[in-house]
Parts: structure tokens; C-alpha cells; sequence
């Protein structure tokens, strides 16, 4: 038997529901449609009045949420694209990041956003939003790589008292496959060295896991060898991992989906700067999806986003250093 | 268009006793009393940032307040001194919030309006109007979960909040639902400095009810009998099953935005008219005309009031302040992710 990505996110909130009375499933199309994606696919018959269909508001399905979430329930909010998070970000950044912060009264919900590109999605439909939620104070946010990931994070997701924005990629859904799912996993806080490796080190996450690992094979041809860590969560990340790779390889490239500017990338690079600038024996790299909306036609899409060729001609460059 | 709005007759609700409406009004003074002590405070500069008072609305916020039930939910905005009052909010909490106390809900970190004690239904709202009406649909949700039938939920919002995207989301999501949510609607006829000919265009915002699909109820924010017998009733129709009210209510806003701002754009002309009446004074004479107090006991409680404030200014000076060396700056209530974000 093998199960998608796309499964255990399905598997993983049936769980939750199964043994969590305080959580329920809220978005557009998640109850007898069974989601967008088929995410919630039989979860609203298998658990009546608790697997709910909301109108196309966003905003207010994520302040119900925090309402719901301060009296004593767990909800998993299912936006039908990370994209339409924007309609909501007043609600998670203003309402649901501040909360403990104004009244020490916790924010346990998550926030799933089907994340990333397809071929043919456009700019509406493709986002990746990890940059922009790890901005704001008082979130945490995950974004698992493999099968295994998508799974027991979902369900840390539920059970950390925090408000969680979940990013789980779309291009991952139906083309990642897992024997069986496993009944624990690392705590999201922790990175996993996704592949061992002497002479550069691609911190990434997410599908961009999948783009570096494909490089890594490119570059052992050549013979160097690439240490591929995935953070799994970006806020908060595990910057012990990546020091103490970077303290073997003295080479850093950071490889994310999301756009440039201020975000993830630089985090991560700003922080090995400043804690382990002697480490370095060149300058770190790193690669974003190009500095523009995200375009519709395949042709273009392949090149906006991070490649393994490009991630590989990135990685020689800094081994050539 | 307005044959069709669903406006409960009048007179469900028995009118207003002498017990009601003296506890009503004793809210209305206290609340009176705490906003004119505020303004002096913020006056002689010992508040931070903003006082934002709610003079000419009392009268709309304690008969809602009153109107609410241990249990109930509770989402007021930055006019409903008299109305947080009511549903049990603590006198010293109003000063130690605008003082910044460390013992305050909100120890420093917010301010003035934006307190609140969600663990027992008292919401403290955010900045961004209409956002809150949501968050109180969320808290029924969750007792509808948690089999409690018997509970309501209210909020309130100004005028120029109904044009914000998260009002109709959330009017849209509580007519869906079917919720016991009542939504007051306080029309004192200016958004900070916007009247309202530039904020909406239908003849009464009452009308909008229509469109949600549930039931609408206008009333005379100025009286206060009129505010407990629509109030009461909106309430009733609420806890009795009969879904999402909206209860328009109009008055004047006796003060500027805040404390900061003296409000020169307002039409001078509109404190003439009876919108423009103060409703503390309104009720003042509606106890006497009605021999339910003369003006020794007015003076008996207005000493009160005064006596409660002073003390709570007191006591609420005298507690240490925010301070920067003991506050745990974690955002988190999650112990790990706490840790591992203080490691850098």
C-alpha cells in the first residue's frame, strides 16, 4: 500500500478528529465535496456537523477561528489556496498572532495553505506565503517536505497552543508517495539532514527539498558532494543544525520558493552570518523564485521558480570559490 | 424595501422597571464618571497614546451590557465604557489598562480600548473594525460545539464600521449559521471625522438587515427606555432561536474621536436637533418625571460614582508599571517554540 502527500494530510486530520472532540474542519467546498484538493475527502460524512463549509470569506472564517480557538476548541482552517490567505491576513496577523501576546489567553489554530505551483496555476494560485507569516511575531510555521512530514506535523500542528500556518505544497500532493505513515516524527523545531554531504550546504524546505536532492545527484557526478538540510519548519528553524553543517562544509546555499525579499533565505543567512561567520569560506548564496508575479504558462513558470539546474549551478559555483 | 424587513413588533418585552432602569442608568454615570476622570488624566498627561470616550452612547451600551447573562459572550468596541461595565469588567481594570499597569488584563503590552478578558467572554478588540464581529461568531460556534444552547453573543460596531469587508463576512457567516448573535450598530453619525453622507448610501443602515437575511431593530440611543425595551427584546429574540439580530441605534457623538481630536468638522446644527440630546441627562429627567429618584438621590449616586472612580485611580496608581526588565517578551504560549526562537 503506498499513500500521497496529499493522504496523509487527509489521514492526519481524520486522526485529529477522531481523537480530538475540540477540533473541527472549516473552508470552502471541505465537507460533502471533500476540499479542492480532496483533503477532506469523506471527513464530513464520516464526521457529521464537524466538518463545515463556509462562504467565500475569509476573513471571517480565520476570526471565527480565534473565537472558536478561545473557548477551548482546536479548528483547522483549510484555505483553498495559500493565495486567498491575503483576504484573511488581517485576521492572522493582527487577531490571532497578538492574542497570547494582549491577553494570555492561547491561539491554538491551524491554518492550512495549499501552497506552490502547478503548471498552469498563474499568479493567483501559486503562491508560496512562508516568507510573509514568518514576519509576524506569534506564528509558527510549518513546511513539510515528505510524505512522513505532512503527516505528524499536522498533527503537532493541532496540538501546539500557537496559531500554526501550515504550507503544504500542491506540486507535492499527488507525486510524493510513502509506504506507511509513521506514529511519530521529529518535533517541527528540530531540521533533518535530508542528505549527507561534505562540500556545500543547501539548507531548503518544502518542494525545493525534492529540486535540491535532485542537484545533489547532478553534482556528486562532478564529485562534490552536497549536504541537503530540510528545515521542515521555518519559524521557528533549527539554526543549531545548520551551523553545525556549515561548520563542516563552510559553504551555504539557502534554496526557497517564496520570493526574495525579506524573507526566509535571509533569515537564514543573516543568522549564520552573525553566529558563525568564521565557519564561512564563502560568501552564502541563495535562490528565491524570480522577483515577479508568478507567470501562467509553463514555460515561463519553469524558470521563475528554482530549478535543479539552477540549484546545481549555484552549489558549483560556491564549491569553485 | 423597508415592508420587508424583519422588524419584530414592538412591546414583546415589557417596558423598562424602576430596577432596570436605575441599574441602567447608574452604569451610564459610572461610565460617565470613569471617561471624564480619563480625559482629565490624559490631560495632564498620565495616559500613554490615545483616551477614546463614549459620551452620548452610554445609554445604548449599558442596556446592552445589562441585557447580558453570566455566560454570555461580550465583543465591545472603543465606545462601550458603560456597557464593559455592566457585563462585570472590574473599575480598576479600565486605569490599569490605561496606565499600563503590570497587573493589568493587558500588562502594558495594549491599551485603553483594546482590553478585555476573553477567558470569560469579555473580547478585547483589535483596531481593525469589524474583525471582532467574527471572533464572537467563533466563541458560539464553540458552545454550539460544546452543547451550551443557552448562551448569546454581542458586539458593537460605529457607523463607518459597516462599510469594512470583515462587517459583511461576518453578518453573511452569522446569518449562515443561524447564530445567537446580536450586532448593535451605534450610528452617532461620524466616523472619526466622516459624516455619514460620505460612508454609505442607503436611507438607514437598518436596511441592511434585509439583505442578511435576519432580523433588524432601530431604536433612539438618546432614551433610555427605548435602548432596554429594543435591547431587550433583540436579546430575547436571540436566546429564544430566532437567529442574528442587528439593532440600529442612533444618537450623536458628544465628543471628538478621542481626547486628541475637538471634532471642528461636526455639524453644530445636529446637537439641536434629538439626536443631539444627552442621554444621561435624558434619563435624569425621565427618573424624575417618573418619581423614581429626585435630585437627592441623583446626588447620592453621582457621589458614588465619583468615590468608586477616585478609589480605582488610586489603587491602580499605586501598582508598579510595565517594565521592560521583567517582561518575558514571548509572543508564544508554547513553551518549546518559545525556547527555540530565544535562542538567537
Amino acid at each position: 500500500m503506498t499513500i500521497t502527500y496529499l493522504e496523509a494530510i487527509r489521514e492526519a486530520q481524520e486522526k485529529a478528529l477522531r481523537d480530538d472532540e475540540r477540533v473541527y474542519i472549516y473552508g470552502q467546498d471541505v465537507g460533502a465535496f471533500g476540499g479542492a484538493f480532496k483533503a477532506t475527502k469523506n471527513l464530513a460524512k464520516e464526521f457529521p456537523g464537524r466538518v463545515l463549509d463556509a462562504p467565500i470569506s475569509e476573513d471571517a472564517m480565520v476570526g471565527s477561528a480565534i473565537g472558536a480557538a478561545i473557548e477551548g476548541m482546536r479548528p483547522i482552517i483549510e484555505m483553498q489556496f495559500a493565495d486567498f490567505s491575503a483576504v484573511a491576513i488581517n485576521q492572522i496577523v493582527n487577531q490571532a498572532a497578538t492574542l497570547y501576546w494582549r491577553t494570555q489567553v492561547a491561539c491554538p489554530i491551524t491554518i492550512r495553505l495549499p501552497s506552490g505551483g502547478n503548471p498552469g496555476s498563474g499568479p493567483f494560485h501559486s503562491q508560496c506565503l512562508e516568507s510573509l507569516y514568518s514576519h509576524f511575531p506569534g506564528l509558527v510555521v510549518m513546511t513539510p517536505a515528505t510524505v512522513e512530514d505532512a503527516y505528524t506535523m499536522l498533527l503537532e500542528a493541532v496540538e501546539i497552543d500557537d496559531p500554526v500556518i501550515f504550507c503544504e505544497h500542491k506540486y507535492l500532493y499527488n507525486r510524493l508517495k510513502s509506504d506507511l505513515l509513521p506514529e511519530t516524527g521529529l518535533p517541527c523545531d528540530t531540521a533533518r539532514v535530508a542528505r549527507f554531504g561534505r562540500d556545500v550546504t543547501i539548507v531548503t524546505y518544502s518542494a525545493m527539498v525534492h529540486e535540491a536532492l535532485a542537484a545533489a545527484d547532478q553534482l556528486r557526478k562532478e564529485d562534490i558532494e552536497a549536504e541537503i538540510i530540510d528545515l521542515r519548519c521555518v519559524k521557528p528553524f533549527d539554526l543549531r543544525t545548520v551551523l553545525s553543517s556549515v561548520a563542516r562544509t563552510a559553504r551555504l546555499l539557502c534554496v526557497g520558493e517564496s520570493w526574495p525579499w525579506g524573507g526566509v533565505n535571509s533569515e537564514v543567512i543573516t543568522s549564520v552570518v552573525t553566529h558563525g561567520f568564521l565557519l564561512l569560506d564563502a560568501p552564502p548564496q541563495r535562490i528565491n523564485s524570480k522577483d515577479t508575479p508568478i507567470p501562467f504558462h509553463p514555460n515561463l513558470w519553469g524558470v521563475h521558480k528554482p530549478s535543479s539546474q539552477v540549484i546545481a549551478a549555484a552549489a558549483r559555483r560556491l564549491c569553485e570559490w | 424595501m423597508l415592508d420587508t424587513l424583519k422588524q419584530p413588533k414592538r412591546g414583546v418585552v415589557p417596558p423598562a422597571s424602576r430596577e432596570q432602569y436605575v441599574e441602567a442608568f447608574n452604569w451610564m454615570l459610572l461610565a460617565r464618571t470613569v471617561e471624564e476622570k480619563l480625559a482629565s488624566l490624559w490631560r495632564a498627561g498620565k495616559i500613554s497614546g490615545g483616551v477614546y470616550l463614549g459620551k452620548g452612547q452610554e445609554a445604548i451600551s449599558a442596556a446592552l451590557g445589562i441585557m447580558l447573562k453570566p455566560g454570555d459572550i461580550f465583543g465591545p468596541l472603543i465606545r462601550d465604557q458603560a456597557g464593559r461595565l455592566a457585563f462585570g469588567e472590574p473599575l480598576i481594570d479600565v486605569f490599569r489598562v490605561h496606565f499600563g499597569s503590570r497587573t493589568g488584563l493587558s500588562r502594558g503590552r495594549d491599551g485603553n480600548v483594546h482590553r478585555g478578558d476573553p477567558r470569560r467572554g469579555y473580547h478585547a478588540m483589535i483596531s481593525h473594525l469589524g474583525s471582532l464581529i467574527s471572533v464572537v461568531i467563533g466563541a458560539l460556534v464553540a458552545r454550539r460545539f460544546q452543547g451550551d444552547i443557552t448562551a448569546i453573543g454581542a458586539t458593537t460596531i460605529g457607523d463607518g464600521g459597516t462599510s469594512t469587508g470583515a462587517f459583511h463576512e461576518a453578518l453573511n457567516m452569522a446569518a449562515v449559521e443561524k447564530l445567537p448573535l446580536v450586532v448593535v450598530v451605534v450610528n452617532n453619525q461620524y466616523a472619526y471625522s466622516t459624516p455619514n453622507h460620505r460612508q454609505f448610501a442607503c436611507t438607514d443602515l437598518v436596511e441592511r438587515a434585509i439583505g442578511y437575511g435576519i432580523e433588524g431593530h432601530s431604536l433612539d440611543g438618546t432614551d433610555l427606555r427605548e435602548c432596554l425595551e429594543v435591547l431587550g427584546q433583540a436579546t430575547e429574540r436571540a436566546r429564544s432561536g430566532h437567529g442574528p439580530q442587528m439593532v440600529v441605534g442612533n444618537c450623536l457623538r458628544l465628543t471628538g474621536h478621542g481626547e486628541h481630536d475637538d471634532a471642528f468638522y461636526m455639524d453644530k446644527s445636529l446637537s439641536y436637533t434629538r439626536l443631539g440630546r444627552d442621554c444621561l441627562k435624558v434619563a435624569e429627567n425621565y427618573l424624575q418625571e417618573h418619581q423614581w429618584a429626585d435630585e437627592a438621590l441623583l446626588e447620592n449616586w453621582r457621589k458614588n460614582a465619583k468615590e468608586q472612580v477616585e478609589d480605582a485611580v488610586v489603587n491602580a496608581q499605586h501598582e508598579p508599571l510595565a517594565d521592560p526588565n521583567s517582561e518575558t517578551w514571548c509572543p508564544y504560549a508554547t513553551q518549546r517554540i518559545a525556547a527555540a526562537l530565544s535562542v538567537r
